[in-house]
């Protein structure tokens, strides 16, 4: 496709249509002018129906891992559904130990969607993918009908490779082991519904959206790797749903302080005016790290030295029980369950 | 949380429950109740059981507006948007409570044909009020519910429908009356099995009706009131003073929460409900039965937004699963995990009872909260 021999895609007043999916000239101006310019890389050049990749060295072992991207708005304080894309997966792939290597990035679009929004998106789905050193190699554009969609719907699936002994799992909670957190819990969650909700605070929150990466090599640069013993992102359900997720793995139970865990103060403040608990909003750039008690303060340390872990703090501990509850010391003093988030509505905040 | 809050510090509140253990004489025990969700909730949420000595006993009392409202109460609102084509709004707690034939409000949504009816959650009366005005061709009855700090909201959309003369918009009313239900409990004949040494009393009711109303509970059943804030510190504090009172052999109506309480209440607010709601002859209540002038009822002036009277509808009792206990948890004498139904049948996903329905629910509280307690935890 030259672009001389059509008008350019007019990204200021456009709109998404029914054409841009249908495979074929628009389609393939679409992803030349949009998506191929903002991704720019030389797997994505290549234009064949899928990207052919290097292999990993022989010591690593692929990691695949898949995340569909709905929130809704789309844009919120602190990231967009672009950005959410990148660092969702990135993530995913991060907490299982892996060095995020490639992403793929499925689009489906809502006939009538602005194409200038489209941009903005999809900018910001790049300057992530660079930041975090993860080319968006492949990808797929849909088309629904209006009505059918919510503006722009994003899946994307990573491939990462592991170093050997990077062998971090839910079921290898042991008891006495150490539970930190990396830093403030329920950002991400409280951002979305800050802008839903339309509460008017004086400092707005911020989504927490970011690449974890960085941080988990961190983290195992300082310790032995056999030492970290899980790693988790607590995204929706948040802290509360990630920890029972681990107990159950483990068929083992916690116990957590509840003043250790930090937490913003417009963050809790903005909970108290809701009625709901920051244990249950979802992060989308925080990590849930255990390890072995005797390498709690060097994980902690390691965690503190890196951008995104400043606030890192050691909230609990693993405890035999049959029962895998997950109990929590309150700032009174009582204990309580943290029990699982129980189907309350929530509305779409990944 | 690395937030200081002055209503919840851990080393206030050890110092209050130290307070209460010298208190407490050990050659006796503390029954008291708390009336209001809020208190179960606040005492659930930050485990204040754990402070009190063991001869303190804390009991779960009726004050969930979502869990005295009867099955039948909930059909009325179902048979209203299935039959009558009507949108039903309510606030959220409401929809999940389980009603006849398996449904409730949230399942019977989803038989709905959309385009005539709907059943929605609302923050507020005047959310619904909102709708009528906005869609004048949607049928809109507001499904209202709960003690007397909700009554003034709606008798003031009461109001201002009548001034506007909106011909879509109706009220089908379940406002129901604190004393009353404390009464019923002090009366009830099976009570013999709860002995109670005294009550919390919600602050926020007393904001609105004063502590006047409590008095009979002092000077009839000579059983000492202490109306107390939401903090848990609150609750502490007004436990120390009810141990006290029953030391000192007093039974007055004491105010932990001066920040706002007073003798005559929100005058303002007792005038407006009175010139909308009259008194309810007989009212039903899950769990207490049909208790004489225990709620409101929308006065005959202002018919014409009264659900009830709109649509021709009458009340229909329905009994509870016969195993659920919500009636006898409601007045104290059994606690949730005595019902053979709790966590297993029953539980917040699949609620068979109300009080597994809202947050403020005894055994909602006590799945989401204190189940721990009841199984032997083995430490590491
Ligand atoms: S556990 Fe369920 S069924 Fe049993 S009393 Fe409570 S609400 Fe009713």
């Amino acid at each position: 496709m030259k672009a001389h021999y059509t008008r350019p895609l007019d990204l200021k007043q456009g709109r998404v249509d029914m054409n841009h999916g249908a495979g074929g000239r628009a389609t393939a101006q679409l992803v030349a002018e949009l998506f191929g310019r903002a991704f720019d890389n030389p797997w994505l050049a290549q234009g064949d129906d899928g990207a052919v990749l290097p292999a990993p060295t022989a010591d690593e072992q692929l990691v695949m891992a898949c995340d569909g991207h709905v929130v809704s708005p789309l844009f919120f304080p602190g990231g967009d559904i672009g950005s959410l894309a990148v660092h969702g997966t990135v993530n995913d792939l991060a907490v299982m130990g892996a060095r995020p290597l490639y992403l793929s990035a499925s689009f489906i679009l809502e006939e009538g969607y602005p194409l200038a929004d489209l941009k903005r998106i999809v900018d910001s789905m790049a300057a992530a993918s660079r930041a975090a050193g993860v080319p968006v190699v492949t990808g797929d554009t849909k088309v629904v009908e209006q009505g059918k969609g919510d503006g722009v719907f994003i899946t994307t699936t990573g491939v990462g490779a592991r170093p050997a002994g990077r062998i971090a799992s839910g079921a290898r909670a042991a008891a006495g082991d150490v539970v930190l957190v990396s830093g403030s819990m329920g950002d991400h969650g409280m951002a979305i519904l800050a802008v839903r909700e339309s509460l008017a605070f004086d400092s707005a929150i911020q989504s927490d959206s970011a690449a974890l990466h960085g941080l988990v090599d961190a983290l195992y640069q300082a310790l032995p790797a056999d030492a970290v013993h899980v790693l988790r992102d607590p995204t929706r359900g948040g802290l509360a749903t990630t920890l029972n997720e681990i107990a159950r793995q483990s068929g083992l139970g916690m116990r957590i302080d509840e003043a250790s865990i930090p937490v913003h103060p417009q963050v809790e403040a903005a909970c108290e005016l809701l009625g709901l608990d920051p244990l249950y909003l979802a992060n989308e750039g925080k990590l849930i790290v255990i390890c072995a008690a005797s390498h709690a303060d060097a994980a902690l340390a390691a965690l503190r030295d890196h951008p995104l872990g400043r606030q890192a703090a050691r909230i609990g501990e693993v405890i035999a029980d049959d029962h895998h509850f997950v109990q929590l010391r309150t700032p009174l003093g009582g204990m309580r369950m943290l029990d699982w988030l129980s189907g309350e509505p929530l509305p779409r905040i990944c | 949380m690395k937030y200081v809050d002055e209503f919840r510090d851990g080393t206030l509140a050890r110092g209050l429950g130290e307070a209460i253990a010298r208190a407490a004489d050990p050659a006796r025990d503390y029954a008291f109740m708390e009336f209001c969700g809020g208190h179960t909730h606040a005492i659930s949420r930050y485990g204040v059981i754990d402070l009190l000595p063991s001869n303190v006993r804390m009991i779960h009392g009726p004050g969930c507006p979502v869990c005295v409202l009867p099955v039948g109460r909930i059909d009325m609102a179902i048979r209203l948007a299935m039959e009558q084509a009507v949108t039903i709004c309510t606030y959220g707690d409401c929809l999940r409570v389980p009603a006849s034939d398996g449904l409730s409000l949230l399942k019977a949504r989803a038989r709905l044909d959309k385009s005539r009816a709907d059943i929605r959650m609302v923050y507020s009366a005047a959310d619904a009020l909102a709708l009528a005005q906005r869609e004048p061709q949607r049928e809109v009855v507001f499904l209202a519910i709960g003690f007397e700090t909700t009554t003034p909201p709606t008798a003031l959309v009461l109001q201002q429908a009548r001034a506007l003369g909106l011909k879509n918009f109706s009220v089908l009313c379940n406002h129901v009356l604190t004393p009353a239900a404390i009464v019923a409990i002090l009366d009830h004949p099976e009570g013999k099995g709860v002995r109670l040494d005294g009550f919390i009393g919600p602050a926020h009711v007393s904001t609105v009706i004063g502590s006047r109303p409590y008095d009979f509970v002092a000077e009839h059943y000579r059983k000492p009131v202490v109306i107390a804030g939401f903090e848990p510190l609150d609750v502490m504090q007004s436990i120390l003073m009810l141990v006290s009172q029953v030391n000192e052999g007093r039974h007055d109506i004491e105010n932990e929460f001066s920040r706002a309480v007073t003798r005559d209440g929100n005058r303002k607010a007792q005038a407006l409900v009175e010139a909308v709601f009259e008194l309810r002859p007989q009212y039903e209540w899950r769990g207490l039965g049909s208790l004489p002038d225990s709620a409101l009822r929308i006065r005959p002036e202002f018919a014409a937004w009264d659900a009830e009277a709109r649509f021709g509808l009458d009340y229909a009792p329905v009994a509870d699963h016969k195993s659920c206990e919500c009636g006898t948890i409601l007045r104290g004498e059994k606690r949730p995990a005595d019902c053979k139904l709790f966590g297993t049948a029953c539980t917040p996903e699949t609620p068979m009872g109300s009080c597994m329905v809202s947050s403020e629910g005894a055994c909602a509280a006590h799945f989401n909260y204190g189940r721990f307690r009841d199984i032997a935890v083995v430490a590491a």
